[in-house]
């Protein structure tokens, strides 16, 4: 099949950037968008030109490196990763918009690659539980009922590639920020710490330049990993519940 | 025979003797401790963030050591490890089915067709235990049962069910319990974080590993960083072979750079396939994609009893299928350890009786556990990686069996360490996948997770303390020759690779050095094709450094600046494999040659001559420092799964 794709390319911060078209011919549906932008970086390559740069590693849809805005939608037309997006969710001759994550909070540093690293400051603020190693009691002395570990585990799969700040006409960061609130807190292990963890990471989300939340939903519709709109019901709540106490 | 030559043998010093179950025991108490206070006076180096450089730096830094970390990655929480699948083993025995740590020790040397140090073994399943239990409170959510306790299930190659799992993603969950902790010491400024920056050499001074050259990928500033000791958890070498279940961004230039400064590297030659990948689609494939061990536990592998057989598989009945593992290995059935299932699928397809394109596939069939438990029931357990099976072939394995064939997985050799897990070099450390110390010719199912969190969180922060209490470290400075022209010759490789201005791409080199080690260093090997594969390789990296071209500049993020140094260290990387696999004349585990089999065709290992680690130093030519395995306890015997 034959695409065309009009790929955002910026040098750096400063440079401002611009949609650059480029045919691509002879490709097969099997492949994955990003083994389509291999292949035009093998082109290009050969041509003299620059390769376009893009975030991408496991390519199997678990480490949240890559992910670009296609025709608008981050991550592209299905609810997966870019690397786990294959080329016959398209149609031969479409014409494909290929953009970074765009947001206050992910400053694009060139091309398609965007500067997440507000996440990682996030967990630190609170994304944990405070156990050096060596201090951890018999893995059985707590059990943890069935559907408190299935709620943890549900959140904790999110892998932080940042679609649904991409997503968010916001740009904001709650559904991220709510995972990792609701995997800890429904879990006994994260409860000691459930108030000044959800204090915490808001505070660090809110000085991040991200953007509030106004429920929209569009996170929840492009979460390749299926966080549900509940945590940021539960983010809500605990941190209701935790200004009360302690603020 | 390419030139090497046979150096002194060498031995592990640091290993008590004593009775195995002691031996720890004793190290920890006989190891030096840094007081307190002075801990924060020492910086420690700890390179890759996965789950073993992820625990260790975390470990140290709640230690008081003051850790400045490196990952290439844009976040810590993307190295790797964060793609494991199945799960984690540990003696437990919650089950009740027979299980301990002498059987988890037995179990790992045997699957390492006894090539491994059993000093180190016994250590490993003793610390299993004790990772569960930290995970569990750090919050990672394993599978449980109604009653609220932990779940476990059975991996290749044993028969006690000790592996603990979080649904298809075990790894990921495990490695951001691991990037949570790191998390906590980086706000509390116990780790100094630099994320995308590379490790590109290493500083020796006064016979001492004291500093790495790192470049920023972002602005492309190359620096020097000095510590006191150096700690890499960079991973293994499975991309050398370009198809791989490794990351694209796994590489082997740390390892290589500490080899090439005197670290000795171990049995290059151990690789391991796994036998569950998709089969790929195409010459467009960038890398190939793993199905958990796990699903072998209700999987059934087959495939048809004719030759070539063009029927779909639900066309073929129940009497013309060939469920060869479990004809051949009735007690393991479709257990068997990966060397072994890997090399039963490529016999099988050789033969001509491979299914899909090319015949490269095996059926792994779930009709007979979605009978038997439910669809929802195996959906619970295997869901996230049907899915990902339907995304990647477009056919759902709910109705149509899946089809699988072996891929490079996993790299057991590495640097070579003593049980402190420090190599040849004095204060550098090599932790998880890319030491070599546990897993032998063969790795089972569920370890490397293991031992990763176990050299990270509980093995290297008691070995460390020994060597900095040594103390004696003069002060060093970034200004002085010796450092600085280990900086000046990583700038003069940048420049270089720029400069060539060829014609073909990183990833052309790349995918035709992977394609030659895969044909004649892959699932099986031979004399022959090693001598054909080592004349070609000097040849191919001669062709690079004209050839290749590298556009852009050294001052930018340049992706394909960073392909290129990692794929010139491969073309090194890949002629001591070779060198060492032709030099191991017998077949074990994963290193099958075909000279040496049996008339059943399993490996034949040859104990009298080669019942050794072969540990390589570095020089114009290769020199083989041999270092003698002895099995008090486990006796070498021909292993069988049948």
């Amino acid at each position: 099949m034959k695409l065309t794709l009009r790929v955002w390319r910026q040098s750096g911060p400063e440079d401002s950037g611009r949609l650059v078209e480029y045919p691509v011919e002879d490709v097969s549906p099997d492949m994955s968008f990003l083994e389509l932008l291999d292949l035009l970086n093998e082109r290009l390559i050969e041509t003299g030109d620059e390769p376009v740069a893009f975030d991408h590693d496991c390519r199997e849809g678990i480490c949240g490196s890559c992910g670009v805005v296609i025709n608008g939608r981050a991550h592209g037309p299905e609810r997966t990763t870019t690397c786990q997006l294959h080329l016959r969710s398209f149609r031969d001759g479409d014409v494909l918009d290929v953009e970074p994550w765009r947001a206050r909070g992910f400053p694009v540093v060139k091309d398609l690659v965007v500067d997440r690293s507000a996440f990682d400051r996030i967990i630190q603020a609170g994304g944990y539980v405070t156990v050096p190693t060596g201090s951890a009691p018999e893995a059985h002395a707590t059990p943890v009922p069935k559907p408190d570990a299935d709620l943890a585990f549900d959140n904790a799969t999110c892998i932080g590639c940042g679609a649904c700040v991409a997503a968010c006409p916001n740009g904001s960061a709650m559904l991220f920020t709510s995972a990792k609130v609701t995997h800890l807190n429904a879990l006994p292990q994260g409860g000691p710490e459930r108030a000044q963890r959800v204090l915490d990471m808001v505070d660090t989300m809110d000085a991040e330049d991200f953007g509030g939340c106004t429920n929209t939903g569009e996170c929840v519709a492009s979460c390749p990993k299926g966080i549900p709109l509940a945590s940021i019901n539960t983010l809500n709540r605990e941190f209701r519940k935790a200004a009360r106490t302690r603020r | 025979m390419p030139d090497y030559t046979t150096g002194a043998p060498i031995a592990d010093r640091k290993a008590p003797d004593g009775p195995i179950e002691d031996r720890w025991d004793t190290r920890r108490f006989g190891a030096k401790l840094v007081n307190p206070a002075n801990r924060r006076r020492h910086r420690i180096i700890v390179v890759g963030t996965g789950l073993a450089g992820a625990s260790a730096g975390a470990t140290l830094a709640e230690q008081g050591y003051h850790v400045v970390q490196f990952c290439f990655q844009d976040s810590p929480r993307r190295a790797h490890s964060v793609a494991a699948q199945g799960g984690i083993n540990a003696a437990k025995n919650y089950r009740n089915d027979g299980d301990s740590v002498y059987r988890l020790f037995y179990d790992t040397v045997k699957g390492g067709d006894f090539r491994s140090r059993e000093s180190n073994v016994y250590r490993l399943a003793q610390v299993s235990t004790q990772i569960i239990d930290q995970a569990v409170a750090q919050g990672v959510p394993f599978a449980r049962e109604y009653g609220g306790l932990l779940d476990t299930r059975s991996f290749g190659g044993v028969q006690v069910q000790r592996t603990f799992y979080a649904r298809g993603q075990t790894g990921q969950q495990l490695l951001l319990g691991a990037y949570q902790a790191l998390s906590r010491q980086i706000d509390a400024g116990g780790v100094e974080m630099h994320a995308r920056t590379e490790m590109l050499d290493l500083v020796v001074a006064g016979g001492r590993a004291r500093g790495i050259v790192a470049r920023d990928l972002v602005t492309g500033e190359v620096r020097t960083h000095l510590a006191d000791a150096v700690v890499l958890a960079t991973g293994g070498y499975g991309n050398v072979f370009f198809l791989s279940t490794n990351a694209k961004g796994s590489n082997a230039t740390a390892i290589w750079r500490a080899h090439k400064r005197g670290a000795y590297f171990a049995n290059p030659c151990f690789t391991q396939i796994h036998p569950t990948c998709i089969p790929r689609s195409g010459e467009h494939q960038s890398k190939l994609t793993l199905m958990s061990e796990s699903l072998r536990n209700d999987g059934r592998i087959w495939v048809p009893k004719q030759p070539r057989d063009e029927r779909r598989p639900s066309e073929i009945p129940e009497s013309e299928r060939d469920y060869y593992l479990e004809r051949r290995y009735p007690s393991f059935g479709n257990l068997v350890p990966r060397d072994i299932a890997s090399r039963a699928a490529k016999n099988v397809c050789d033969a001509g009786y491979g299914v899909g394109p090319g015949g490269l596939g095996v059926y792994l069939d779930f009709a007979d556990a979605i009978e038997r438990l439910g669809r929802p029931a195996v959906e619970a357990k295997y869901g996230n990686l049907f899915e990902m099976y339907e995304r990647i072939t477009a056919e759902n394995p709910y109705e149509v069996p899946m089809r699988i064939y072996p891929a490079i997985h996993y790299t057991m050799g590495g640097l070579w360490v003593d049980y402190d897990l420090q190599t040849t070099v004095p204060g550098l450390f090599a932790i998880g996948e890319a030491n070599f110390s546990d897993h032998g010719a063969n790795r089972l199912g569920a370890s490397a997770l293991m031992q990763g969190l176990a050299d990270g969180y509980f093995v290297l922060p008691a070995t460390l303390n020994d060597y900095l209490a040594g103390g004696g470290f003069e002060p060093l400075d970034t200004a002085d020759a010796a450092v600085r022209s280990v900086e000046t010759e990583v700038r003069e490789r940048l420049e270089r690779l720029l400069s060539v201005d060829g014609t073909r791409s990183v990833d052309s080199f790349h995918r035709e050095l992977g394609h030659l080690l895969w044909e004649h260093c892959g699932m099986s090997r031979t004399a022959e094709g090693l001598h054909k594969a080592l004349e070609r390789i000097p040849e191919l990296r001669a062709e690079f450094w004209r050839d290749v071209r590298v556009p852009g500049s050294g001052t930018e993020l340049n992706q394909e600046l960073e392909k290129a140094g990692r794929v010139a260290d491969f073309f090194e990387l890949a002629e001591l494999l070779l060198l060492d696999a032709l030099v191991r004349d017998e077949s074990c585990g994963g290193h099958f040659r075909e000279e040496h089999q049996s008339d059943g065709g399993e490996a034949l290992r040859d104990d009298e001559h080669f019942s050794h680690v072969a540990a390589w130093e570095y020089g114009e030519q290769p020199v083989l420092h041999r270092e003698t395995l002895t099995f008090d306890h486990v006796h070498p015997t021909q292993r069988s799964y049948t």
